[in-house]
């Protein structure tokens, strides 16, 4: 008797969102063709800028404030993350030091394919945060591939080595820093020019590493801060689920 | 439009269906996986790399992973109980 008049209304509010979905769809500009618009934000930012990656340009300088508070958004999202979970790890602690347990051992195949791609991923990590204004990627994407990168390494049943190198002090600090560094940089463009996050740096050449002004050290920075983030919910998770669990 | 992109079109349709249709939630996250591939497949389609590379790892490897793994803990605490 409930379902009825649920899938009723379900119905209706689908079609009505259909119906502004085709709507909106049909006033855009046709496929493949960037408005006028689009075209003078890529010139103005390789011609004034040297940036090469138009997407990077809008993200860390035209609309680098956006990206600050997304950086933000994040780091405060990891923080409670850890906070919450780290809340039932005294419980989790007695029932290891009890039984001794290692972690559960993976099986050869994953154990393999995880040591093999470990190398590989993290320099194709460090490479996408370093070349974020030159080619597709940048901080974000390059964080997270970093991040992905630990997991490989749980993967690959290092779970020993990861618990006596102590992962949770280096990601914490990374994550710290990198929130750091970005919101130095957006001071510095105060301080050096008179407007938050203005891109206060020389912009060298057009294709060259160092060039872009602050939109590379900004990239770098979310590299940073993101590679901590994600790593330390999945560091904090895993701590809880695969280390210390009684599986 | 090209044929690249009605294939990766139709896919990410048919992906997104299943992933809803799938009940069980281990299977669903495995699933969500596969879906967000073919997300990203689409997205390098219409020439955003950027936004393609992002989502490889964000939906394939970071979203699954964080629900198996909340999953794992939540029936440790159920058995517990």
């Amino acid at each position: 008797m409930r379902l009825r008049p649920r899938l009723v209304i379900g119905t209706l509010v689908l079609c009505a969102l259909g119906g502004l979905l085709v709507w909106a769809a049909a006033d855009l500009t046709p496929f493949g063709t960037p408005s006028g618009d689009a075209n003078a934000v890529t010139r103005a930012l390789v011609h004034e800028r040297h940036v090469a990656n138009t997407v990077n340009g809008v993200t860390y300088d035209l609309r680098g404030l956006d990206t600050l508070g997304e950086e933000l958004i994040l780091f405060v999202a990891a923080l409670g993350s850890a906070v919450l979970l780290r809340h039932g790890r005294g419980e989790a602690v007695e029932a290891r030091s009890a039984e001794q347990e290692p972690g559960p051992r993976m099986g050869d195949t994953v154990r393999v394919a995880g040591t093999v791609l470990v190398g590989p991923l993290i320099v194709l990590g460090v490479y996408e945060v370093a070349h974020g204004h030159l080619g597709p990627g940048g901080g974000f994407q390059g964080g997270v591939i970093l991040a992905s990168g630990l997991l490989l390494v749980y993967a690959a049943g290092q779970v020993l080595a990861l618990e006596r190198v102590e992962p949770m002090a280096l990601v914490e600090a990374a994550e710290a820093t990198g929130a750091l560094a970005y919101a130095l940089v957006a001071v510095g463009g105060l301080v050096f020019s008179g407007a938050a996050l203005f891109n206060f740096l020389p912009y060298g050449t057009t294709g060259q590493l160092l060039s872009s002004g602050t939109i590379v050290v900004l990239s770098v920075a979310v590299g940073v801060e993101v590679t901590g983030a994600v790593a330390l919910i999945l560091t904090e998770l895993l701590d809880q689920t695969l280390l210390r669990g009684a599986a | 439009m090209t044929v690249l992109q009605v294939v990766a079109l139709l896919a990410v349709a048919a992906g997104g269906t299943a992933t809803v249709l799938v009940r069980d939630p281990v299977r669903q996250a495995l699933v969500s996986g596969i879906f967000g591939l073919q997300l990203a497949f689409l997205f390098f389609a219409v020439q955003a790399p950027d936004v393609a590379l992002s989502q490889i790892v964000v939906s394939t490897v970071a979203v699954p992973l964080m629900v198996l793994l909340t999953l794992v803990k939540l029936n440790r605490q159920e058995e517990d109980e």
